[in-house]
């Protein structure tokens, strides 16, 4: 462990003798320079040159982002240190060390973090990322408790600190210093924001609930207004001098902070909707899309600071607001590029600060030592913070719906980290008016590695110390796994239900607004969708629609879909983790992989006892670990500035949305047919399992050739079979689409149990019908398997079970059976069916006029390109293997 | 607690529901509105649609499950009083509930038992007061992602009823649900702390 830790500060410091070599032809450069210049232009023309003074401030530039960049690929070799020690202290260790050899080679700091450079290009990217990844539903969820803490919590700790240490000046403990009231208020406000920048990469790494990681996060890049309000104040004050501050001029700080703010915000919200209405129109030059996107930010943030105004608010809005209408105007791959690049000028930016924090720091003209002062700087900072939040939360407790916890509490208050805009800010202060400034960038610096370092290092063990103590550790049985996380879904679907998270009267009213004017204005036309207008669409959409839009994508040729592109990438991104082919494997591979997840409960449970069983055990338990879905908690909204995990998540939803669409769209055909479709359900799902296993273990697909074929031929027999029984139960026009994929859905009903008709009389419940279904496969007909049932149906069930289940291409026998034995039931359950088909009819009171019905179908179609989920959803039932 | 009081007069039978389900005004009232607005024709009562037009449940893998439990006994509606009584078992417990409960009233349906049995009617989707091995595997399907293949599948519900089944009769009664899950909070867990 030790050993590996000192791997960090040694790649760091090869690096930094690597760069050191590329140091030497620049002193050089420089020192030749002047000499050489006038030399050199007798000598004529010169193939080769060396025009090193030439490239020098792009090349070094490059260079510092590749030694950054490579320092990061150093620390990541270990996966130990970065879980222990946050990646921005390393990289300030690695800043310093880098910035020691530099002043060893020069003694001159030549490269620091000026604020130019840092507010300029640094900043943006950052802020902008945070803005356009960030989870708009819980951040103006929380938008007053963020709010309260980035004003007054700021405000608080800002006038705390400053008037502390001003009293502490006062009763004569720092010795003498050149500085009054004023020089120490501006010095509070400058230290009291908390740092968007170390606040993230910190809790990043620390996983806290996601409504604590969003008021930590939203704070501390709101409370920038803040601090900019405050620092100008202050800082025009000093200059002022104090006798000359009126009240006047206090008002007007009061007021700079509201048109500062707002200002910023509205300066985003501007550049937002002008990004948005750009991005309608890139469609011919695709290419350049995602550059808007950047520039267009990027302008947001430069005018408000010309405008003096929060900048950071500014781009933070912009990425905001723009991002719904941003994300669904451009193209997908302009999209990935967009977030490939926001996320890489982000994280690089944010790896270029904490190196440059370390390298700043080796500069001794700037170091002034104060004990008392940096001491009692850095414990004002945490106890006022501390108590600043205790405050707050008390009072927001009393209005808040989720109550924030003690543990909540700790987290916060230790969590706020200050970090480079505090740097930048004291830089720029004029040493010309403030006397200490050294001081007070010491004292800056020191209050940074503090937080960032110590603080960084320690506030995941207090996570995890504080969690630990709250529920004790304890080996959790099969079944505890499965009904807790049972229980998670439970619990979100029931906070939708209820409407806790979903249910706002100023939300609705936005959403109003915006699906009637803003999205019309702001987004194409063919991307005025989401996924809940799919979910309406799919409602709007009566039954009938539903299943002939299905049937209609059936006659198109499912054995066409089979094959086409669309199906081979769902395969492959459900496939794209290595997977074993038999189950033997899986063992080996479960227990190799991913040890790190449940490694204390293999341990234990390898101390205890060893035996085959214990591993079929352990294996389970690493499936379910592996493969339980994850409730909403645990991955949604969560903001990562290094990662982009949307995808695992928009695959978990995608597949959880088509099996909770087919089922349903199942219940409509069951409620028409009269006839119970979990089982179907049930079936359907167990043939796209075994297509995909199939598809996975027999990489050529050879078997999967022939079976389409055949069953395609069933079906159709099938059709021919059932089509004439079906028709006098509904009118004409129905059945030219319906009755195809109806009759589909009859045979493998028919196959798979005898239960049919009496699934008529309970239809729609789902309630009590399973019952049957299950009673009928699981064991033979009991007394409660309906009376009228065939003796065929014995033979095509467990014919068809295993055909389906295990993939092996479909016997013509069970078809055949299934077609003879659907005209039989067909006879019989004609009757039942028709009542249950009338029941249906009623219940349609409150459909769509027929008329509507080719634009609903059309719709749901021309939604297929951009988001696939209900066709696929839809059609890829019906594919059939 | 008796500010609300002319407001929630808007509730229909608030008092009543009231007593029953233990919410609070504020709550009853909260939920109220959200059974209008989730109530997509004012008819008064929700349908399935009405629920299954919620977004978020689409992508839950047991929200029509959770949304059948609203409509019982194969009814097509569910109204108020009893949209908060399914509610009701996610109150979370508080210490009155527990200290100065009166024993001739009903156990209030936030209990433990009621919560197990909660979750239990869902898994039990034939009523018979058992999780048979059939529905455990259909549970575990609904949760698992498909890179689980059916063997597995197989053999994890095996265990999993297995693990619980006390009398060997292969599928998990109330009682051994209820034993299987006892080290578990389910008070904390099975709460939402916003439904006072």
């Amino acid at each position: 462990m030790s050993r590996r830790g000192a791997l960090g500060p040694g790649w760091g410091l090869l690096l930094a003798l690597l760069l050191a070599l590329g140091e030497l032809p620049q002193v050089a450069g420089v020192e030749e320079e002047p000499g050489g210049g006038g030399h050199q232009d007798s000598e004529g023309f010169q193939v080769v040159t060396f025009k090193w003074d030439h490239v020098q401030d792009p090349y070094i530039i490059a260079l510092w982002i590749l030694v950054a960049s490579v320092a990061k690929i150093g620390f990541h070799l270990s996966h130990k240190v970065t879980s222990v020690v946050p990646e921005s202290a390393l990289l300030i260790v690695v800043g310093l060390v880098l910035g020691g050899i530099v002043w060893a080679a020069e003694h001159i700091a030549s490269f620091t973090l000026t604020p130019t450079v840092f507010f300029f290009y640094l900043l943006p990217p950052i802020v902008l990322d945070a803005g356009y990844f960030m989870p708009n539903r819980l951040f103006f969820g929380n938008l007053g408790t963020i709010l309260l803490y980035a004003v007054i919590g700021t405000v608080w700790n800002a006038a705390t600190t400053g008037l502390s240490l001003y009293g502490v000046f006062l009763s004569g403990l720092m010795g003498e210093l050149k500085t009054g009231l004023l020089d120490f208020l501006l010095f509070g406000s400058l230290i009291a924001a908390v740092d968007p920048v170390a606040v993230l990469a910190v809790f990043e790494e620390v996983h806290v609930n996601e409504v604590l990681f969003i008021i930590v996060f939203g704070e501390s890049l709101l409370n920038d207004a803040v601090t900019v309000v405050l620092y100008t104040v202050f800082e025009s004050f000093v200059t002022l001098g104090g006798d000359k501050v009126t009240g006047v001029d206090c008002v007007k700080g009061i007021v700079s902070f509201f048109v500062v703010s707002l200002g910023g915000t509205l300066v985003g919200v501007v550049f937002a909707f002008l990004l948005s209405l750009v991005t309608r129109f890139t469609k011919h030059v695709r290419i350049i899309e995602p550059g808007f996107v950047f520039v267009i930010s990027y302008l947001s943030y430069l005018t408000s600071e010309m405008l003096s105004l929060s900048a950071i608010l500014a781009i933070t809005f912009c990425g905001i607001c723009c991002q719904k209408y941003v994300k669904a105007n451009i193209s997908e791959q302009s999209a990935t590029t967009v977030r490939y690049t926001m996320k890489m000028l982000a994280s690089g930016a944010e790896t270029i600060i904490f190196m440059f924090l370390g390298i700043s720091a080796v500069n001794p003209e700037i170091w002034e030592w104060n004990t008392a002062f940096v001491l009692l700087t850095l414990v004002f900072i945490s106890v006022y913070r501390a108590i600043g939040v205790v405050l707050q939360t008390w009072i927001l407790n009393r209005y808040r719906m989720v109550q924030l916890e003690i543990i909540d509490q700790v987290v916060m208050s230790y969590g706020g980290l200050r970090g480079a805009v505090a740097f930048a800010l004291v830089v720029l202060l004029d040493e010309e008016k403030v006397k200490e400034k050294n001081l007070f960038v010491s004292t800056t610096i020191i209050v940074i590695y503090f937080t960032v370092i110590f603080q960084g290092l320690t506030i995941k063990p207090l996570v995890q110390w504080l969690k630990v103590k709250r529920s004790e550790h304890r080996e959790p049985k099969l079944n505890e796994k499965l009904h807790g996380r049972a229980f998670d879904h439970i619990l979100s679907a029931i906070e939708d239900i209820s409407g806790q998270i979903g249910h706002n009267y100023l939300r609705d009213k936005w959403s109003n607004f915006d699906r009637k004017f803003l999205s019309k204005i702001l987004m194409r036309r063919s991307a005025q969708k989401s996924r809940d207008r799919i979910l309406n669409v799919f409602h709007e959409l009566n039954l009938k629609d539903a299943i002939s839009y299905v049937a209609e994508g059936e006659r198109r040729g499912s054995l066409a879909f089979i094959r086409s592109p669309s199906t081979d990438n769902m395969v492959n991104v459900d496939f794209s983790t290595p997977r074993p082919s038999t189950v033997e494997a899986s063992v080996s591979y479960l227990l190799r992989e991913n040890v790190s997840a449940v490694c204390l409960d293999m341990q234990s449970l390898e101390q205890r006892r060893r035996s085959i069983r214990d591993t079929e055990d352990m294996v389970t338990h690493h499936t379910l670990q592996q493969y339980l879905y994850k409730p909403r908690q645990e991955y949604k909204h969560l903001y990562s500035r290094h990662e982009l995990t949307q995808d695992e998540d928009e695959k978990q939803d995608k597949e959880i949305f088509h099996r909770t669409m087919r089922k349903r769209l199942e219940s409509f055909k069951s409620t028409k047919l009269g006839i119970n479709q979990n089982k179907k359900a049930v079936k359907l799902y167990k043939r796209e399992r075994a297509q995909k296993r199939r598809n996975s273990s027999i990489p050529n697909g050879k078997l999967p050739m022939e079976s389409p074929i055949h069953n395609f031929t069933i079906k159709e027999k099938d059709l021919e079979l059932s089509d004439p029984e079906e028709n006098p139960n509904y009118d004409a026009e129905e059945m030219s689409g319906g009755i195809e994929f109806l009759a589909n859905v009859t045979r493998d009903t028919a196959t798979d149990s005898p239960s049919g008709d009496t699934g008529s009389d309970v239809p729609l419940t789902g309630r009590t019908s399973p019952r049957e279904v299950l009673q009928a496969t699981e064991k033979s007909p009991r007394p409660l398997a309906p009376p009228p049932a065939p003796p065929t149906a014995q033979n095509p069930a467990p014919a068809a079970l295993p055909d389906l289940e295990l993939g092996a291409g479909p016997t013509s026998e069970a078809g055949s059976a299934s077609g003879t034995w659907l005209e039989r039931r067909g006879l019989q359950g004609a009757h039942a069916r028709s009542a249950a088909a009338r029941r249906v009819h009623s219940r349609r009171s409150f459909q769509r006029p027929r008329a509507r019905r080719r634009p609903a179908l059309l719709k749901l179609a021309s939604l297929q390109p951009s988001c696939h989920e209900p066709p696929h959803g839809l059609e890829q039932e019906e594919t059939p293997l | 607690m008796g500010s609300g009081g002319s407001r929630a007069a808007q509730v229909p039978d608030a008092e009543r529901i009231r007593r029953e389900t233990g919410f609070s005004q504020a709550t009853l009232l909260r939920l109220y509105h959200r059974f209008r607005a989730l109530d997509s024709n004012k008819k008064g009562y929700l349908s399935r649609m009405d629920l299954q037009q919620i977004g978020a449940l689409a992508v839950n893998p047991l929200g029509d499950r959770i949304i059948d439990s609203f409509f019982p006994d194969g009814s097509l509606r569910v109204e108020f009083p009893d949209f908060a009584r399914v509610l009701a078992h996610f109150r979370p417990v508080d210490d009155e509930d527990t200290g100065t409960r009166d024993p001739m009233q009903p156990e209030p349906l936030n209990s433990r038992m009621n919560k197990l049995r909660f979750a239990f009617q869902l898994y039990d989707l034939d009523g018979d007061g058992k999780i048979s091995r059939h529905e455990m595997l259909q549970v575990l399907r609904l949760m698992v992602g498909v890179q689980v293949t059916e063997e597995q599948l197989e053999s994890i519900t095996d265990r999993t009823v297995q693990e619980a089944d006390e009398d060997g009769d292969g599928a998990v009664s109330f009682l051994e649900f209820t034993k299987s899950l006892e080290k578990m909070n389910i008070e904390q867990k099975m709460s939402i702390r916003i439904l006072k």
